[in-house]
């Protein structure tokens, strides 16, 4: 692949794994970054880009997507879904496999690949299930489905209730070295609940999760983890044990990488109040003391790693009942925006500790390339200007689903333009 | 055409939201109505000419027939929608309902429905006057009402009244509702019931929990107890109705260390022999017949002041002079 050379030039260069943070110029060519360096001369055949005022960092990386592609097309697609990740600064998204058909095997594996290439937007990198039709009995073809292009395997929307089969998956996936991720829920526990079992529910009466659901299957993976050496990746954690286990477990040396998202790290279960169905989500938003020790997990690096687990789901299925409305939140297009306003410019984390959480370490959990801005990789380059300021409008995303508990939150700090392999796919002048 | 302001606003969703003056403009506004009832001729024009839409998408007999002799007694037309063989059971969507009852030109919606919050989904969305009927496990104000104006009948102070809920306080929307209006009112309020049937962060409501019935009964005024739904049992929320009753029914040994006054309120449809024992239902303490009673003529208040119906004149326009819209 011949791409044109581009010069990044003047830009914040931001780069954990060279533990770069200052002005540099970036020269991308061949779809590759080939240089980095002060006052690198302009390519005779190629762009120069102003990036004064723009922070330049590796790709931004979201292991935890739902494109609903196959079988869920007027929710999303995988071509507007790897868009809504490119609009929203990311370069790599991993599509989780609870789509209909579920995928299970290495041809549906291939068409989720497939698809991601022909979008050209951010790279789509498909997980495969862990069961056979997430149905949580066998296990799949997972070097069949490795083969195919897969990165991980999850049964994700359904939690793993099998100790056992949770045990295979874990001891089977080391030989071709890929995580095993988990939506940690004991289901007998949560027990068809609609948002955070607490004060709230109980004033709704609103049936409720109780924390103990999530912490007693983090528990579960953590041990069944340590047990095998296999890689648990734990996703999308919410509350305070939850927390603290994954940091005791790291401390003890356990294999395990776990999410934080944007909404459990802003947002509590007050926000569901008004029977508000795009503040529904699983696992639910829960207390304010869990909100805080899910921010403490992510600025320690308990929480390694930042996803967004982008749920769209059409207008009409949200404008339900409570109860009739499905989980899930949209978040490509919101969640860099939302973490630097409420955590780089609020001080609370720097930058460089952003871009950890959402490029190097989710590149490194699913084994990615890029992460970060080494000469020779990907030319993956997310460009950010950290001071517009903007309104969440829901009406003007790219993603075909509108469904964020966030519209109209004003924001400061957004992707001005995503670079995958050397080329511009998409930029705030419109388009790629 | 615009309707006459309500002092309760445009709907009755739950006693939550209302303040204690709006909860006592009710409740006095139902006196006057009582006695309608009592007539031969048990009708007045207050809400002639309007529409009223009872949209029921769960079974219900008692609170529906109570809306609809409350409709007709003040001269509205009504049309009751039930969820078996309607439209709802062909997979239409609750906003579709709401949008085809507004292209119909309605006043009134009337609506009971499986899932908490769909009140307020269907107020939300259309500007008929919306009236909460019960809504999953969350409000079911009317019932409530109907409750606090049976326990003033016999206690008119209730600030400071002790209130005892018995049962399945999880899953009922009649509890929620009594909470709120009787602490809204001064009430003291508490729950006994197995503690896999209480939702958690009651006391931080300002609700006391009893676990065992005997302390419950010792300590409260008056005692509401609640239907154990039998799906419950499938549930796993309790083993056996015969564990039930003997651990948390209202039995007449359990009474007699009860205050001697204490009135028992029980909101229907009974389960005798398992929430409650038949000699107590229908004992001296018992005024589960009032309470019937009663919810036709809170019901009236309700049609009667959301129509714009002023508190002052409710006394005239059951005697028939004054139509509110």
């Amino acid at each position: 692949m011949s791409e044109a050379k581009v010069l990044l030039r003047g830009g914040r260069v931001v780069d954990p794994e060279q533990r770069l943070d200052g002005e540099l110029d970036v020269l991308l060519a061949d779809g590759r970054v080939a240089r980095l360096g002060e006052n690198l001369p302009a390519p005779e055949d190629g762009e120069v880009v102003d990036c004064r005022g723009l922070v330049v960092t590796p790709g931004l990386v979201d292991v935890h997507v739902h494109l609903r592609e196959p079988g869920g097309e007027r929710k999303e697609t995988i071509a507007s879904g790897a868009r809504a990740a490119a609009a929203g600064g990311f370069t790599s998204i991993c599509a989780m496999p609870n789509t209909d058909p579920v995928i299970d095997s290495p041809a549906t594996v291939g068409f989720v690949a497939a698809a991601g290439r022909a979008a050209a937007m951010a790279r789509v990198y498909p997980v495969g299930a862990l069961s056979i039709g997430q149905e949580g009995e066998r296990l799949t073809e997972i070097g069949e489905l490795v083969g195919a292009g897969a990165v991980g395997i999850t049964d994700d929307g359904r939690p793993v209730m099998d100790s056992g089969l949770m045990r295979m998956a874990l001891e089977y996936s080391q030989a071709f070295d890929i995580p095993v991720a988990d939506h940690p829920e004991d289901l007998g526990l949560s027990r068809g609940g609609a948002m955070n079992e607490g004060v709230v529910s109980a004033r709704m009466g609103l049936r409720g999760k109780p924390n103990a659901s999530e912490d007693v299957h983090i528990l579960r993976d953590l041990l069944v983890a340590e047990h095998t050496g296999g890689h648990i990746h734990i996703q999308h954690v919410s509350t305070r044990r939850g927390v603290e286990a994954i940091r005791a477990a790291k401390a003890r040396g356990v294999r395990v990488t776990a999410e934080a998202t944007p909404h459990h790290l802003l947002l509590t279960d007050e926000a569901v109040e008004g029977y508000r169905t795009d503040a529904k989500m699983n696992p639910p938003l829960r207390s304010a003391a869990d909100r805080e020790a899910v921010v403490t997990g992510l600025l320690d690096g308990t929480l390694d790693v930042l996803a967004t687990d982008h749920a769209p789901h059409h207008y009409d299925e949200k404008e339900q009942a409570f109860d009739d409305a499905p989980f899930g939140v949209v978040g490509l297009e919101t969640a860099l925006g939302l973490l630097l306003t409420h955590f780089v410019h609020s001080g609370r984390i720097d930058f460089s500790t952003l871009v950890e959480r959402m490029s190097r370490a989710p590149a490194r959990a699913f084994r990615l390339a890029g992460g970060d801005l080494r000469e020779g990789g990907p030319g993956d380059v997310t460009l950010v200007d950290p001071d517009v300021e903007w309104i969440v409008d829901p009406e003007r995303f790219e993603s075909r689903s509108r469904n964020t508990p966030f519209g109209g939150w004003e924001l400061k700090g957004r992707a001005v333009r995503t670079i995958v392999g050397g080329r511009t796919v998409w930029s705030t002048g419109g388009g790629g | 055409m615009t309707r006459p302001r309500s002092p309760l606003g445009k709907d009755l969703i739950g006693l939550e939201e209302l303040s204690a003056h709006q909860i006592r403009t009710i409740l006095d506004t139902a006196e006057p109505f009582k006695e309608i009832s009592e007539r031969r001729i048990k009708k007045v024009p207050v809400l002639r000419g309007n529409t009223i839409v009872n949209l029921f998408m769960e079974p219900s007999t008692r609170t529906r027939v109570s809306f609809e002799f409350a409709e007709k007694r003040l001269g509205a037309d009504t049309v009751n929608i039930a969820s078996s063989g309607s439209s709802v059971q062909k997979g239409e969507t609750l906003v579709d309902t709401a949008r085809n009852l507004e292209a119909m030109r309605i006043d009134m919606v009337v609506i009971r429905h499986p899932s908490s919050g769909a009140a307020r989904f269907l107020a939300e969305r259309i500007p008929s006057n919306v009236i909460n009927a019960g809504d999953g496990s969350h409000e079911h104000p009317t019932q409530a009402l109907l409750d606090i104006l049976t326990i003033r009948d016999h206690r008119p102070e209730l600030e400071g009244l002790k209130v005892c809920i018995v049962g399945d306080i999880l899953h009922s929307r009649v509890a929620r509702s009594n909470i709120f209006g009787l602490l809204k009112l001064g009430g003291e309020v508490g729950v006994c019931g197995p503690m896999t049937l209480l939702p958690p962060g009651l006391e931080s409501l300002g609700v006391k929990v009893f676990r065992r019935i005997e302390e419950a009964i010792e300590w409260a005024d008056v005692l509401n107890v609640l239907r154990l739904q039998l799906e419950r049992m499938q549930g796993g929320f309790v083993p056996s109705l015969r564990e039930y009753n003997r651990f948390y029914g209202v039995t007449t040994p359990r009474l007699k260390r009860a205050r001697q006054n204490i009135l028992v309120l029980h909101p229907g449809p009974m389960n005798r022999g398992v929430e409650i024992d038949s000699d107590v239902a229908d004992g001296p303490q018992s005024v589960i017949l009032r309470q019937v009673t009663n919810g036709v003529a809170v019901r009236m208040a309700v049609l009667y002041l959301l129509a714009g119906g002023s508190p002052e004149r409710a006394e005239a326009a059951k005697q028939g002079q004054g139509e509110v819209a």
